[in-house]
């Protein structure tokens, strides 16, 4: 009897405070608490560069804000080329090879997804090639591609720059990644949507126009940008055909003035080049989420 | 008679070994409305994907306004615009507003202009009272409203019939009442009608004629009253017991 009643109605208040290390880390004070992390965190990282055995060594071959300028300004003199300059080349190879992604890509899935008979040996087709450029390491694809095909005497085709060549293998590459991306997406939408769109008399080719690729690709839009993060660092791999790309140039620089500053530029110029694009997929990662949230409720 | 728009004839329909449709004939005559009946897993819904040739039947045939569709010749595509279908789950397009839902049909498969499409789909949703929402996304609306766009919807192709799978089966109790008075407006309108159905009380009232399947096979067949009020078979009295 009195045990039962001593459940209901302790005789002291308990003690319910936290510890006070658990009150600071789960930041009853917001601010003091993200503030003092984030000193904490920038203090460590001066720590390393400051104080370590090697940091003078290391901010003098890696962040020396003399040879950084050169590297970004090119140095004629030295026969040093602007990595500010090579990044340009990067940024035309990604978007030239982004929209022949997107497009061959499509094609891929497409050919993939569909049922109709006279479609049947491009499905092989496509399977195989997905298969195949999947299956191997990107920097055998651009050696092949890049050396190979000049040596087939294919016309036009074996004439290119090294560039066109890069570009070639990025889009090989990309596009059966891609290819997969797209067809899980198509594969995701539901079958009553088919039905639906079948029923109202659409032809198969209207309804995979109309209905299964707006949505199909819609979910699918942040991994496809992951991907083109990717491909925008890969465009890189360039330098291997001797393209004079943002590494290469860097590589140079680096070679000519003994100091590696160059390369952390590069590095720097690739920041601003991805992270506009990592925000942006997480922003729509982040919208889609709380979308089926509210639909969740 | 000669204003036969659907003619199933012994139609047979096989899954694997498993007959589902067992030598089923049936008519449907121009303004006319039939209800079909059945317990679940009786082949109401195989009877209607076989209709608008989403199934391929194994046996018997099927004519559309007198034309056998087992004729090689003919397009499935071209025959479906003839038959408006509505499924259980609405299957609305969620990337299409509800005006765009209704207007894809004309626009996209009878090529009609985008301007006369719209007209004639806002004069529907008017119709159904949903004017007011015919710019927002299919998910916006209530089960109701969403299963009536999806018949307007197929009422925007002008179809020479309507096939109807249980259209009121996925809704709220409260929702059935305004879908099954839209279905009632249609029949009294003259809309040519095939409906699969579990609401008894709606099929004694709107059908013209009532069709009762059991597993597969099509056992009794007559007005309302012959089937509800003297059912001339066992299977089709235990039936009416059981859903009463
Ligand atoms: N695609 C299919 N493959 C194999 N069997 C099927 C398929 N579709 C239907 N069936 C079988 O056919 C039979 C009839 O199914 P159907 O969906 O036509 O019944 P129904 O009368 O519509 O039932 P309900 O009232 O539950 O909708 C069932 O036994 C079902 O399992
Ligand atoms: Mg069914």
């Amino acid at each position: 009897m009195s045990s039962e009643n001593d459940a209901d109605a302790p005789d002291t208040p308990p003690f319910l405070f936290a510890p006070w290390r658990r009150q600071i880390l789960r930041g009853r004070n917001g601010l003091i608490a993200s503030v003092s992390s984030s000193v904490a965190i920038v203090m460590a990282v001066i720590a390393i560069l400051f104080w370590t055995p090697g940091g003078t060594t290391f901010r003098f071959y890696f962040l020396n804000p003399h040879f950084m300028w050169l590297a970004l300004r090119g140095d004629p003199a030295h026969a040093v080329n602007s990595v500010l300059g090579g990044i340009v080349t990067n940024i035309w190879i990604f978007l030239l090879c982004e929209v022949l992604v997107l497009v061959f890509a499509l094609l891929i899935a497409w050919v993939r997804i569909s049922v109709s008979p006279l479609l049947f040996p491009f499905r092989i087709l496509a399977t195989v090639y997905t298969d195949i450029f999947r299956g191997i390491p990107f920097i055998l694809v651009i050696y092949m591609v890049g050396f190979g095909l000049p040596f087939l005497g294919l016309g036009f085709l074996s004439t290119q720059s090294p560039a066109v060549y890069a570009c070639i293998a990025l889009t090989l590459t990309y596009s059966a990644y891609v290819a997969e991306v797209y067809r899980a997406g198509l594969h995701s939408v539901p079958h009553g949507q088919i039905l639906a769109a079948r029923s109202l008399g659409l032809t198969q080719y209207a309804t995979m126009r109309r209905v299964i690729l707006p949505q199909g690709v819609r979910t699918v839009i942040p991994p496809l940008l992951n991907d083109f993060i990717s491909l925008q660092k890969d465009t890189a791999l360039a330098s291997l055909l001797g393209v004079i790309e943002t590494v290469r140039a860097a590589q140079i620089g680096t070679d000519s003035y003994f100091n590696a500053s160059a390369l952390t530029m590069s590095a720097l110029l690739f920041l601003v080049m991805t992270i506009p694009m990592t925000r942006f997929t997480d922003h729509l990662i982040e919208k889609d989420r709380e979308k089926r949230l509210a639909g969740a409720q | 008679m000669s204003d036969a728009v659907l003619k199933m004839t012994s139609v047979v329909k096989r899954f694997d070994h498993h007959e589902v449709l067992r030598d089923v004939s049936l008519t449907l005559h121009r303004h006319e409305v039939v209800c079909l009946i059945g317990a679940s897993g009786s082949g109401k819904s195989t009877l209607l994907r076989c209709a608008n040739l989403l199934e391929t039947i194994n046996g018997g045939d099927i004519e559309l306004f007198g034309q056998s569709l087992l004729d090689p010749r003919i397009d499935p595509d071209l025959v479906r615009r003839h038959m408006g279908t509505v499924f259980q789950s609405f299957n609305l397009f969620p990337h299409l507003s509800v005006l765009d839902n209704v207007a894809l049909g004309p626009v996209r498969a009878l090529k009609r202009p985008l301007n006369d499409v719209r007209e004639e789909a806002m004069a529907l949703l008017a119709r159904i009272g949903l004017q007011d929402r015919a710019g927002e996304f299919p998910d916006r609306l209530s089960g109701g409203q969403q299963q009536r766009v999806a018949i307007v919807r197929s009422l925007a192709m002008r179809p020479s019939l309507l096939l109807l799978d249980e259209v009121t089966s996925a809704l709220d109790p409260t929702l059935v009442g305004e879908v099954l008075d839209l279905l009632s407006d249609l029949a009294k309108s003259g809309t040519t009608m095939l409906i699969a159905t579990h609401e008894m009380n709606f099929a004694r009232e709107v059908a013209h004629q009532v069709v009762f399947l059991d597993q597969g096979v099509l056992v009794e067949q007559g007005s309302p009253e012959e089937i509800f009020d003297h059912p001339q078979h066992d299977a089709t009295r235990a039936f009416l017991g059981r859903v009463r």
